[in-house]
């Protein structure tokens, strides 16, 4: 008996030592994965900047390859292992302006500023509550929910603070309306989409126009509610969409005319993403339906010049039907091959689906979480793995 | 080197114990066997039979020893027990047991469950040890057939009594009063009086206050990457706790009343993330309850048992964008009330044979000043019809509890009607009277309803959400035995296990603490096995050491979408190993206590890939105090360190936990 009670403790030992031990936290590895062959597409590559669940920090930039055909997830933190904690927490816009790519990290209340052929850290601008980034004669725009301060909490208006892009320093700032989102600028006005998603029920429902001379604003366009998504076309026409009110009001999205800045035209389909490639309108739609406790995913592809839909949509050959819940569209200038990220069920590893122009599954991979802001690069790509 | 040092103390300790010093038998009563707990301290006759499902108790002493702020920090002790930790004294701390989830899992305070019908979960962290007697926790659920239907309803439970008054020697009254304070700017004293009133009444009054700034520093850094060290900010907290219990006692039967207030302030620490160190939220707590419940045997046929409850908590968020942009105004207020009786009834058919049949009613409301606010109350019947065989070498128990709920909202849609039956069976074997072993066997169904904030939360909450169900079968061994004089005690209980949660509702944070994304995980099986030892030596009279080692195996496998590339990874924040080695020696006046936790790497996501991984943790601390005594009075004063080696860790991504940390305390008795 003795014995036996003697082996016990022995026996914990032993279990202890085949558990795990910490060992020094190296930076998150990035993942190659051979997708394609090499390819020529008139681009050297793109990134895809994943979101992240809030409060995880676990932003994320992936990028691919069309010279080797190859997709790698998680590049930052090998490229760049003395910055700290990594990308930071909720990407939420990435754009290329120069030779430098940007990344803006709304939980992390900063953009990120990296060279567009190595992903280096150059700098970070910070702005508290950064939403959308945009560009014109060498200067940068970004929209913040966090404009000046009021009394009542509620009521903060959101602004656009003007940087240089060769200092990173903010120049001018200008209060908008409220929870100000996606920008565009033609003819020396940036649009900006306002949702005072902060203000439920009171949504915004304006577009502020701002003189980019004067930084002021000039008009307010009257629209809908909830408004987010606001691109342009190639004739001056400006897509606006509205989210709804997830409840009785349902998304739209609008056309302003940007000689009249007026709403000129409603598409009646919902837009959560959507790119515009030529007379091409590319738009992702996924609204819950609380019959069916599902959701209603719509893929519409709308011809600017005939402004009628394309029966059947953009992807060709039913290869929909794996994506869980389409997240963002992006179009390859080029070659009119697109992309369409799956979110799935935001906690897992999301996919991305490359497709061919005449819309049949060309790759998918792996991503991080949450895949949502792509970007196409021009330039060739030196990525230090 | 971490490493080594670890395996040093592991070495160190393991040749002690298995050291053949001798000596006589003084086996502490305050050891933490694993034996019932009886409800009612001024019970008369009646003693209930004792649980023969598994249970493991912490109590008395070597509760008091472990260098614990909180129950949450005690609960890390126990095997197949997960504590959810976001850091610091003022952070938000959930249990879960067996994998289960938080809410499966019921705290019961003074023998009545504490209620959160807005989130289902309680914040173990906010319950203080100091006025605590014993903590018990119990696999499926305390198999007895003399309690309230509510006991029989979650698949685990935790039990916290609180210090009934007794009065062994001559005095009719006894003080403590007790000062902790250390890292953390914390100070945190408290007072206890039990006055003897009559010979059949008795009152308890306890008291406390608790400071903290919440402040510790921790540290960032990655192999040849960036290093950064920076302070907890936000995490302060400011409470008050004061409770009065007056504790009763009839011909054949007992009863107990308490009243509990407890007001709180804190800070919310959040999530340590790029650009972000800092958070400026703010929560308010109050909650108060009153309670009592009464038993009394007629005979030894029929037993009587009633209890009831009042309860009301409220909580105030508050983020404000002019002190931190970064957040959306939030100024919620969320008021609940509760509403509890229950009867329970017990007949005893032949000595052998006992009958028990409970109801009990349940009322919760929850206002909360927010847009389209769906104002949800909730009625639940809970009906329990329980049977116990005693026999010789066998036991055997059964029950089913009904559940049947109905809420009832502003938003007539979204109406749920819950009706649902849920069995139990404990069995269990001993082969021999004259060897403490005892096999042990048992099957649970249990479900837990969705919360209100899963129902009604407004667009986050889905009215449609079935109850989540769990399916348990357990087999395991008890083994209690003293060895020799020298070796008084030896407790040993090993349990295999295989649980399985079905259309289980699972939540990610998103901005702050209860906010939650909703997700369906659908289906998690878990694999398991809990192993508790505990030991006494009398090697040399009067040194007493005493041992528990406890280990967990989990293996909880999302099986939801087998389309997933990420089937049958672990679920979150489960490690595969976990465990912990606790030690104590007393010699005389003084006691010395080390405590060792092991938890094993996780993942915080079902993707179990490396962007994912969490690194293990493990700590060490240690106390040592010294008693005096005068002819009345007592003081007590004790050192602790804790986190012994600094480590730099976290339980939960984001939430980095304190380093090396430090308490005084000083107790006097009279």
């Amino acid at each position: 008996m003795r014995k036996t009670i003697t082996r016990i403790p022995l026996f914990f030992l032993t279990l202890a030592a085949l558990s795990a031990c910490r060992t020094d936290i190296i930076p998150t590895p990035s993942t190659p994965n051979q997708v394609d062959s090499a390819t020529a597409s008139g681009m050297s590559g793109f990134y895809l900047l994943n979101e992240g669940n809030m409060g995880s920090n676990k932003c994320t930039l992936d990028f691919f390859d069309y010279t080797s055909g190859i997709y790698t997830t998680n590049i930052f933190p090998s490229v760049n292992p003395q910055v700290v904690k990594e990308l930071g927490d909720v990407g939420n816009d990435l754009q290329i302006y120069g030779n430098r790519l940007y990344a803006v990290v709304n939980c992390s209340n900063m953009v990120e500023v990296m060279d567009v052929q190595t992903a280096r850290h150059i700098g970070a601008i910070t702005i508290p509550n950064c939403r959308y980034i945009t560009f014109a004669n060498g200067k940068g725009y970004i929209s913040s929910y966090a404009g000046e301060q009021t009394i009542d909490p509620n009521a903060r208006l959101g602004y656009i603070a003007e940087f240089d892009t060769t200092t990173l320093q903010i120049t001018r700032e200008v209060t908008v309306g409220y929870q100000p989102e996606e920008m565009t600028i033609i003819n020396g006005k940036l649009y900006v989409a306002n949702s005072g998603g902060y203000r439920v029920p009171n949504y915004d429902t304006r577009v502020s126009v701002v003189d980019l001379e004067t930084f002021t604003i000039v008009q307010h366009i009257e629209v809908a509610i909830n408004l987010h998504r606001l691109r342009q076309d190639a004739h001056g026409n400006i897509y606006v969409t509205s989210r709804g009110d997830y409840n009785g009001v349902g998304a739209n999205t609008y056309i302003i005319d940007s000689q009249t800045n007026r709403v000129c035209d409603s598409l009646g389909f919902a837009a959560n993403d959507l790119c515009i490639c030529g007379d091409s309108l590319y738009a992702i739609g996924v609204q819950w339906n609380a019959s069916t406790g599902r959701n209603d995913i719509s893929y519409t592809l709308y011809d600017i010049g005939t402004r009628a839909k394309k029966a059947g949509g953009f992807i060709a050959d039913g290869s929909d039907t794996h994506i869980e819940l389409p997240y963002s569209i992006a179009v390859n200038p080029q070659t009119r091959e697109f992309i369409v990220t799956d979110a799935k069920n935001y906690v897992t590893p999301g996919t991305i689906y490359y497709y061919n122009a005449d819309g049949t599954l060309k790759w998918h991979a792996t991503t991080g979480d949450i895949p949502a802001h792509i970007a196409f690069v021009s330039q060739p790509t030196n990525i230090p793995l | 080197m971490k490493r080594f040092r670890y395996f040093l103390f592991f070495g160190f300790y393991s040749a002690l114990c298995i050291s053949g010093l001798r000596a006589q038998d003084t086996l502490s009563v305050d050891t933490t066997r694993m034996y019932h707990i009886d409800e009612v301290s001024v019970s008369a006759k009646y003693h209930q039979t004792a649980s023969i499902g598994s249970a493991q108790t912490l109590s008395g002493e070597a509760l008091q020893q472990l260098n614990s702020h909180s129950v949450a920090d005690a609960l890390r002790y126990f095997s197949g027990v997960q504590i959810k930790d976001f850091g610091g004294i003022g952070g938000l701390k959930t249990v879960n047991i067996r994998s289960m989830g938080t809410n499966h899992v019921g705290v019961f305070y003074d023998g009545i469950e504490l209620g959160n019908a807005q989130n289902g979960t309680i914040d173990l962290g906010k319950f203080s040890l100091d006025n605590m007697e014993a903590i018990t926790v119990y696999n499926g659920e305390k198999s007895a057939v003399f309690q309230p239907a509510k006991d029989f309803g979650s698949s685990g439970s935790v039990y916290l009594q609180s210090k009934a008054p007794r009065f062994d020697d001559d005095k009719p009254y006894h003080v403590t009063a007790t000062v902790k304070g250390g890292s953390f700017g914390t100070i945190n004293p408290s007072l206890l009086w039990e006055q003897q009133l009559s010979s059949k009444m008795a009152l308890s009054t306890s008291a406390e206050y608790l400071y903290t700034t919440g402040k510790y520093k921790f540290r960032y850094q990655t192999l040849g990457g960036y290093d950064t060290t920076a302070i907890r900010q936000n995490g302060d907290v400011n409470a008050v706790r004061a409770e009065v219990g007056l504790y009763g006692r009839v011909s054949e039967g007992s009863w107990r009343t308490k009243a509990y207030a407890y007001h709180s302030e804190r800070g919310y620490p959040g999530a340590v993330v790029r650009g972000r160190f800092t958070h400026e939220d703010r929560q308010w707590d109050t909650n108060v309850f009153v309670q009592g419940s009464f038993q009394k045997s007629f005979g030894n046929v029929y037993s009587l048992m009633l209890k009831g409850k009042y309860a009301y908590d409220y909580l105030r968020y508050l983020a404000d964008p002019n002190k931190d942009a970064g957040v959306m105004y939030v100024d919620n207020t969320y008021k609940q009330h509760e509403i509890y009786v229950s009867n329970a009834n017990r007949w005893q058919i032949f000595p052998f044979w006992d009958m028990g049949l409970s109801v009990d009613f349940q009322w919760n409301k929850l206002d909360a000043d927010l847009y389209d606010f769906a104002y949800p109350q909730r009625y639940a019947l809970l009906g329990a019809l329980a049977t116990a065989f005693n026999f010789s070498h066998v036991k055997l128990h059964a029950s089913v509890l009904g559940t049947f709920v109905r809420d009832h909202t502003l938003k007539s849609s979204a109406n749920t009607k819950i009706l649902k039956f849920t069995p139990s069976v404990f069995a269990s074997y001993q082969p021999s009277h004259e060897v403490d072993l005892t096999l042990r066997a048992f099957f649970k169904q249990s479900m837990r309803l969705p919360t209100f904030n899963d129902l009604y939360y407004t667009f986050i909450g889905n009215a449609s959400l079935k109850p989540e169900n769990t399916t348990q079968y357990d087999i395991g061994i008890t083994y209690n035995q003293p060895i020799t004089h020298w070796f008084p005690m030896l407790s040993l209980q090993i349990d295999g296990y295989f649980n399985q949660v079905t259309d289980k509702i699972v939540a990610t944070p998103t901005s702050n603490f209860f906010r939650w994304t909703m997700i369906n995980l659908g289906y998690v099986e878990i694999w398991g096995s809990d192993i508790a030892l505990q030991t006494t030596f009398a090697p040399i009279e009067p040194l007493t050491l005493n041992l528990r080692l406890a280990y967990t195996y989990q293996r909880a496998r999302d099986l939801s979408d087998p389309t997933s590339d990420y089937y049958g990874g672990q679920i979150p924040y489960i490690p595969r190993h976990s465990g912990s080695v606790t030690f104590s020696g007393h010699y005389k006046t003084w006691d010395l206590n080390y405590s060792f936790i092991y938890t094993g790497e996780r993942y915080d996501s079902s993707a179990n890939i490396a962007a994912n991984y969490i690194q293990p943790w493990y700590t060490h601390d240690l106390s040592l105090s010294k008693a005096f005594q005068w002819s009345k009075a007592g003081l007590k004063l004790t050192a602790e360190v804790n986190n012994l080696f600094n480590q730099q860790y976290e339980v939960v991504r984001c939430y980095p936990m304190p380093g090396i940390n430090f308490r005084a305390i000083a107790q006097v008795t009279f």
